[in-house]
């Protein structure tokens, strides 16, 4: 069963914009693309741990600001020809409010 | 025996349901029909055709009372259901009561009015049948009057293009980026933006209402930026909500609407519910083309035979007289989503397919829908299209031919459109010249003078002769900004200006961009062009920015950011040294650094303490030294006249005057300047972007310096007499910069490029120029030139440095 964790409105986050939650794992970055689909990723590019939450979005992507590798907001797999991916985590939207699965903010404790 | 069938409802989807089961089973029930409204079931959808008055209510009934007298239905219009005793299976009224045997619910939906203060005021309106119509005909009725549409979704542009038409001034409010956002994307809500907005609609996006006002009636609307619209109407259209009545009371199951199985069947297995009102497996419909299939599963399953809803994909159109828009399916992108765009910016044309696994799942249309059907019917049938992939965008009648011709933009542009700035030759004077006899490209630049000055119109001229000349013309290969466009940088300057491109998804529907938001080359390349061209009228996208330009600090490799404060000309006092020692010690800064600007650099300012570090600066008098920005650095100075004995001049005084001038601008590239006082040049005047150096009779101007990946000496601008002529000269210089070289090309790869000659004649020997350009610089400053910390210290863009959510609150259950 899943068991989502309200964690602001859609509208906390500006279009093409992310924002972060802290969680005693890190941060993890909520990105909202220019047609309101909302991803979450661990905030940290697989390539030298840029926070992905400043890059530049586009389309369902975003660009690292370090070293601009591009990273898919959905797959959390770079792109071209970099290798390296990042964890995603499930989140919705309902009624305006972005929702992440709870089970998934767990998982890095239980795999300890 | 003949059973009773109440209806509760008289609206279109209880009267197709009607309609289904006196075809099908004419003689199995007695019916009872109940409507709220005192009228008869009419074609709710048209009612936008009747408000803007191409139709009249007579032509959109559906079902008229002879309809009703010959198949048997007993009409109860304007009799409001009130409750249901579901043991005794009687329905009440006002009137009474009315026994049931299968009661059929159809109560619709209800228009959402969102909750400010002033809702309530006369004059104030909803948009969902014959007598909201009605009030907004009245209201256009009074010449001069005004309405505002809050919500610009399907229902709200539609009431909207029909009070124009009635001639009412009309603006839309919509809380949205952009208009109809569940149906289209940005790219089609600029579009369709542009076109109400040529039919003279104000839209008014990323709005949202605070209050309405009024004394008695309807005079303003108050929205939260705090701009007043002053209206005579509200016409609320923000949504609906499906419109449960007295279900939950009489114990129906009930969520957002009333809930019903495959068989429209609610949880008492005789009473039926369909349309708007229903909710279906947690979804709520309001397209018709759903609520039909409802109509025919609920009748069937009346008349004795079994059948099943099975939602399938709807598409949409937009009911406005001249505007085409075809929406249907999933446009959003994913993972393993791809798409496939097409745009023809001279015919206001915009396509885009979203496949899935080499099929069709989202379509969006603006402009040219005529093939929308044809996709949707793929779409439908989750056809494999991978054959007809290369051709699929252009539709059915399309097979193989020749490819988009990509000068499309160009060919469009009207006669007198200039395509050479520094000569003043238009695209007309370059077609006059060919056919003049002019056959090559070499030819017309020698007749017409067109991109044989600075040369960022090179591009442009080739593509208006190619374009002219026709087969006889082959086009030399020129590099795209990027994978987005074949547009070149420098084209797409010139196309900005000529065409008078003012937003980003303006320039990309203009000239034709082959994404549908662009990369993270294309953007910030665009929003500076656009703020460099259009200040004052350009918003300003910081999601356009690069993080050092949008939160006006530096990244470092560890994700935290560096603070350098503005110190004029390199000069600093105990006090803002004090302030900055402070901030480090309050803020835990660990390293502080003198930069090679002669500035104090603040390394490992965590993000969320910016605008607080920032705040704290301020109060010591000191402004972002803006070390992020492609814009103006720092102009590094000796101590000139003051102290040296060699100084000639106060370079100093000179250098504090020049960062006065130039601080807060946004250029191609950053942009570094010094003043030394004499030729010994201890600022290093002479490897800088500009450099001053002071000698007895004056100043040497240098340009086109460069200390980094290329080490360069300045090339001589010119030598003038006083402080005042180095300033202009300055200004000009940046401005001509700022309005002619790419994105990110400091100013010696520009110099390099147009060549000294031309900046010489441009800034120095043309007096009238140079004053237009520091003019232009000067005014473009009124805008820009503010401090950026101030801003966000008092809060503003908080959601940059604040965490969205803190779950190590909560997830530690």
């Amino acid at each position: 069963m899943s068991d989502f964790l309200d964690i602001g409105a859609l509208t906390d986050i500006p279009q093409r914009g992310a924002r972060l939650i802290k969680t005693h794992h890190g941060c993890i970055a909520v990105f909202r693309t220019a047609e309101d689909t909302v991803f979450a990723l661990d905030d940290a590019c697989p390539h030298k741990g840029g926070p992905l939450s400043q890059g530049i979005q586009h389309g369902s992507a975003v660009t690292c600001p370090l070293h601009n590798w591009v990273i898919d907001l959905n797959s959390g797999e770079a792109q071209g020809a970099d290798e390296g991916a990042v964890r995603t985590y499930a989140v919705k939207v309902e009624d305006g409010r972005i929702l992440i699965d709870r089970a998934g903010l767990a998982a890095p404790m239980a795999a300890e | 025996m003949t059973q009773k069938l109440v209806v509760i409802g008289a609206g279109m989807a209880s009267g197709r349901a009607l309609e289904h089961l006196v075809e099908t089973a004419p003689d199995a029930y007695d019916i009872t029909l109940f409507g709220a409204e005192p009228r008869g079931n009419y074609n709710r959808i048209m009612l936008s055709p009747v408000l803007s008055g191409e139709k009249t209510y007579e032509e959109i009934v559906t079902h008229d009372a002879d309809w009703y007298a010959s198949n048997g239905v007993t009409c109860r219009f304007g009799e409001a259901v009130t409750g249901i005793d579901r043991g005794r299976k009687v329905v009440t009224t006002e009137a009474g009561e009315t026994a049931y045997d299968k009661l059929l619910i159809a109560t619709g939906s209800n228009p959402f009015i969102i909750p400010v203060p002033g809702k309530d005021l006369p004059g104030v309106i909803t948009y969902r049948d014959l007598d909201d119509t009605n009030a907004m005909i009245d209201a256009a009725a009074t010449p001069g009057a005004r309405a505002v549409v809050i919500g610009g979704g399907l229902l709200g542009l539609e009431a909207a293009a029909g009070l124009k038409l009635r001639g009412m001034d009309v603006t839309v409010v919509h809380l949205m980026g952009h208009l109809m956002e569940r149906q289209l994307d940005p790219a089609a809500g600029y579009l369709l933006q542009r076109e109400l907005e040529t039919r003279g609609i104000k839209v008014l996006c990323g709005a949202n209402t605070k209050e309405i006002r009024g004394d008695g009636k309807v005079e303003a609307v108050l929205l939260e930026d705090g701009r007043i619209i002053e209206t005579d109407i509200v016409v609320m259209a923000v949504g609906i909500r499906p419109n449960t009545a007295f279900a939950p009371e009489a114990g129906i199951a009930t969520g957002r609407g009333i809930q019903v199985d495959d068989t429209m069947r609610t949880d008492d297995p005789d009473i039926f519910a369909l349309g708007e009102c229903v909710e279906h497996r947690g979804m709520c419909y309001g397209l018709v083309a759903p609520l039909y299939d409802m109509a025919k599963v609920a009748a069937s399953n009346l008349a004795g035979s079994e059948a099943a809803f099975a939602p399938v994909e709807t598409s949409t159109k937009l009911k406005v007289t001249g505007v085409d828009l075809f929406s249907a399916g999933d446009f959003q992108e994913g993972e393993g989503r791809e798409e496939i765009v097409f745009r023809d910016a001279t015919r206001g044309v915009y396509k885009r397919l979203v496949l899935e696994d080499d099929r069709i799942i989202g379509v969006v249309m603006y402009g040219d829908t005529v093939d929308g059907s044809w996709f949707f019917g793929k779409l439908k049938a989750k056809e494999d299209i991978s054959d007809l992939r290369d051709t699929l965008i252009f539709g059915p009648n399309f097979a193989g031919g020749a490819p988009l011709d990509p000068m499309a933009a160009v060919a469009a542009l009207p006669d007198e459109a200039e395509i050479c700035g520094c000569n003043g030759v238009s695209k007309g004077q370059i077609i006059a010249a060919i056919t003049g006899g002019a056959t090559t490209l070499d030819a017309v630049k020698a007749l017409t003078k067109a991109s044989t000055s600075c040369g960022t119109c090179a591009g442009l001229t080739e593509q208006v002769v190619a374009a002219t000349l026709g087969d006889d013309f082959v086009l030399p290969e020129a590099a795209g900004m990027c994978k987005c466009t074949d547009h070149s940088h420098d084209d797409v300057r010139r196309l900005i200006k000529a065409k008078e491109l003012k937003s980003i998804p303006a320039v990309m529907q203009e000239l034709n961009w082959k994404t549908s938001c662009g990369c993270h080359v294309c953007r910030p390349a665009l929003n500076f062009y656009l703020v460099a061209d259009w200040p004052g009228e350009y918003q300003d996208d910081a999601q356009s920015r690069f993080i050092n330009e949008r939160v006006h600090a530096n990244i470092q490799k560890d994700g935290t950011y560096s603070v350098v404060p503005r110190m004029w000309g390199g000069i600093t006092t105990p006090d803002e040294l004090r302030a900055i020692a402070d901030v480090a010690d309050k803020y835990e800064i660990p390293t502080v650094k003198v930069t090679g600007g002669q500035r104090i650099d603040l390394l490992g300012v965590k993000k969320e303490d910016l605008p607080h570090v920032w705040g704290d600066l301020n109060a010591a008098g000191m402004v972002s030294g803006h070390a992020y920005a492609k814009g103006l650095r720092t102009v590094k100075t000796c101590v000139g006249t003051d102290f040296c004995r060699f100084g000639t001049q106060d370079s100093t005084g000179l250098g504090i005057k020049i960062e006065r001038l130039l601080w807060g601008s946004w250029t191609p590239h950053k942009v570094k300047l010094a003043v030394s006082g004499c030729p010994r040049n201890c600022a290093e005047a002479t490897c800088k972007d500009i450099g001053v150096v002071c000698v007895d009779s004056g100043y040497e101007i240098g340009v086109g310096g460069a200390a980094g990946m290329d080490v360069k000496e300045v090339e001589r601008l010119c030598k003038v007499e006083t402080e005042e002529e180095v300033l202009e000269v300055i200004a000009a210089f940046v401005q001509l910069y700022r309005e002619n070289a790419q994105y990110l090309h400091r100013p010696y790869k520009w110099i390099a490029k147009v060549g000294m000659e031309w900046i010489i004649e441009t800034v120095v020997e043309d007096l009238p120029r140079r004053k237009e350009l520091a003019a232009a610089f000067a005014l473009s400053q009124t805008f820009y030139q503010t401090d950026p910390w101030a801003e966000r210290a008092q809060g503003g863009q908080a959601h940059e440095f604040t965490p969205l959510a803190d779950l190590t609150q909560v997830a530690a259950e």
